[in-house]
């Protein structure tokens, strides 16, 4: 089964779910002054799941054939391990680390060490420029961030008491 | 309107709008060149910047600079580099980037500023002409029309996504509706499909959806795909940029182009969910079919007209995206959809009442988009050498700063850091979708009126006791059999012109 189709799947399941949730369960909080208005908070959410679930159909059991001609695709997913798979799924798992680490971290240590793994995992070994170009960029984006636009980011780790 | 244009330019030509204006457009093509950052993202990083100034007019002058810029800056990247960093710009490389090879750079970008010039300025005008007198019938409009509208609208979006990909566009439209009931709705405050979480309460920032929808994936294809940005390497040296000039013969070749490329754009633009890809496309389509024989076998080898007709028609598109947005507050493309987002998040509620509510702000975002295009022309173009370095920066740092940048515009939006969570998320669920080929583009746009057509359908619910308010409104059952036609009348084509070659059906 293509991704698209899985995709689908998913999206149906979801629809489902979702679909569940407003006729069954949605509807045994509302306060009563509420059960006598024509619409409730789960009208809609009916509606989008029931047009939810047809879509999904019509896309699962391929109703609606691509077009013919075949599509320049960018990126073929069916062979992606032969693009730069690992440098990729590198870079979610610093994101998820930096998201983690910025609020005990500190915001100059934390985007510090983010923009240099990441250009580490990208294969760039020319440290001299590296770590100037950060550390300056960091600084430049807090003091603009936290100065200019008024928004307040912690700079420096928890105990530093900040 | 001769009072309203008044107020317009003694907003806009305040020293502090000029200034949004000269900094929006200079941002805007800085960024807007670099691979990865397309306009969506350049404007959803600069949405706190805009809500930070509080003024609306201010923050809409400067955002509309950001995104004149940035497609200004991704036709400079398919000229210089070849490697257009907004789709609208794919048109221009065709003839854009065999002229730089000629040795020609500073030439296509003379055309291209020009050609941008002339097509926004004439879109500006038809937007001054058309928008008044669509907001003066809009304001007849009662909820159960808006909440019709919303729906042709949105199937107008997903008819344009093209044979074959209809129902992925409608799928996406649906979860992006789904996705806007998650959290408190405005007219009930009961939680809904929150699933417990705190953090979902008040839903999901659009923003973060915005950059994770649009920044993330294209910085993943970026990274795995190393061939898709060919900054550093061999671009730096391409991009000299030497003598800007064009000859008289040229400009004249162009004349008849720029004119009918604006007139064709912005109505292109104006279509919800044509938008400038497809009019930078058939722009160059056109010309190239109404071209002289001669003429003809330029194109594709570095035709001034070639490069002229996509670059008049992306711009001229884009101020016709501003005509939905500004009269009837519904967005046709993803751009203008993030602009709808800034706008409800700086209390201004877009729509026809606007024009008669707020004249300040309608006039002054127009006032500002003939002076962003001269600014383009005459503070840009001279600079172009000099950004264009921005080019030779190796992708082992451009693509740290992008990802860096995407999770900045989520955060300070919110001071959240689970928002990050959520962005890296369905950073990877966007990715499995564009690999899918699904388009992300209806998700935000449904995202972001999810809202609003569910207040508009409740309100006629309520007015109507019901479902009623379909069948007893004319118009509204017009509207909505239109969309359901624009849904199902191509894919029926579609479907048969298949049987036919394929020998089946035959009337």
């Amino acid at each position: 089964m293509a991704l698209d189709r899985w995709v689908a799947l998913v999206f149906l399941l979801i629809c489902l779910a979702y679909g569940y949730t407003a006729f069954f369960t949605m509807d045994a909080s509302l306060p009563p002054f509420m059960q006598r208005n024509p619409v409730w908070p789960s009208t809609f959410p009916k509606v989008l799941a029931v047009l939810g679930a047809v879509t999904a159909l019509v896309i699962l059991l391929g109703l609606e054939k691509p077009s013919k001609e075949p599509k320049a695709q960018d990126i073929n997913y069916r062979r992606l391990h032969e693009y730069k798979l690992g440098q990729a799924l590198a870079l979610l798992a610093l994101m998820v680390a930096y998201a983690l680490l910025l609020r005990p971290a500190g915001f100059l240590i934390s985007t510090t060490g983010f923009l240099i793994a990441g250009a580490l995992i990208l294969g760039e070994r020319r440290f001299h420029l590296m770590i100037p170009v950060t550390l300056l960029a960091t600084g430049f984006i807090w003091y603009l961030v936290q100065e200019v636009l008024g928004i307040f980011l912690r700079p420096w780790p928890f105990f530093m008491g900040m | 309107m001769l009072e309203g244009l008044m107020i317009g330019l003694s907003t806009a030509f305040s020293v502090t709008n000029l200034l949004m204006v000269i900094g929006g457009c200079l941002i805007g093509t800085f960024v807007g060149m670099l691979p990865g950052l397309g306009p969506m993202s350049i404007i959803a990083i600069m949405i706190p910047v805009a809500i930070t100034i509080g003024d609306p007019s201010a923050a809409l002058i400067l955002l509309a600079g950001v995104y004149y810029g940035a497609i200004f800056g991704g036709s400079t990247s398919s000229i210089l580099i070849n490697a257009p960093g907004v789709a609208g710009t794919v048109a221009s490389s065709f003839d854009g980037y065999p002229m730089a090879r000629a040795g020609k750079a500073g030439k296509a970008l003379t055309i291209a500023a020009v050609s941008s010039f002339v097509g926004g300025t004439i879109g500006v005008m038809l937007l001054m002409i058309f928008a008044p007198m669509l907001s003066s019938v809009a304001l007849l409009f009662h909820s159960a029309e808006y909440f019709a509208l919303m729906v042709v609208g949105l199937s107008a979006i997903a008819a344009f996504a093209g044979t074959g990909n209809v129902a992925k566009a409608v799928m996406m439209t649906l979860l992006g509706l789904i996705m806007a009931t998650v959290g408190e709705g405005a007219l009930y405050n009961l939680p809904r499909f929150t699933m417990g979480m705190m953090d979902l309460q008040s839903g999901f920032g659009f923003i973060t959806l915005a950059m994770a929808l649009f920044a993330l994936p294209e910085a993943m294809y970026l990274v795995l795909n190393p061939a898709r940005s060919e900054t550093g390497s061999e671009g730096g040296k391409q991009g000299e940029v030497k003598d800007l000039r064009i000859t008289r013969a040229e400009a004249r070749s162009m004349a008849p182009v720029l004119g009918r490329q604006s007139v064709q754009g912005f109505f292109i633009g104006v279509l919800p969910g044509a938008g400038a890809t497809i009019a930078s496309f058939l722009g160059y389509a056109v010309e190239r079919n109404i071209a002289s024989q001669e003429e003809q076998a330029e194109f594709g080898k570095g035709s001034v007209k070639g490069l002229a007709a996509p670059e008049t028609a992306n711009n001229a598109a884009c101020t016709g995206s501003f005509v939905p947005l500004l009269t009837l507050g519904i967005p046709g493309s993803g751009t203008t959809a993030i602009l709808l987002g800034a706008l409800i998040a700086l209390n201004v509620s877009p729509g026809p009442r606007l024009m008669v509510d707020e004249p300040q702000i309608f006039w002054a975002v127009i006032i500002s988009m003939y002076i962003g295009n001269l600014v383009l022309l005459v503070l840009n173009l001279p600079l172009i050498p000099y950004i264009a370095k921005i080019l030779s920066v190796p992708r082992s740092f451009l693509i740290p700063f992008i990802l860096f940048f995407t999770m900045m515009g989520a955060y300070i939006g919110q001071n959240n850091a689970t928002e990050l969570l959520i962005l890296v998320g369905f950073g990877l669920i966007a990715t499995i979708l564009r690999f899918a080929d699904y388009p992300l583009a209806p998700l935000l746009i449904g995202f972001i009126l999810g809202a609003m057509m569910e207040d508009n359908f409740s309100r006629a619910m309520q007015l109507y006791d019901g479902f009623g308010f379909i069948l007893e409104r004319p118009m509204t059952l017009g509207l909505l059999v239109f969309a359901a036609l624009l849904v199902l009348v191509p894919s029926y084509r579609a479907r048969r012109a298949r049987l036919r070659a394929d020998g089946v059906a035959d009337d």
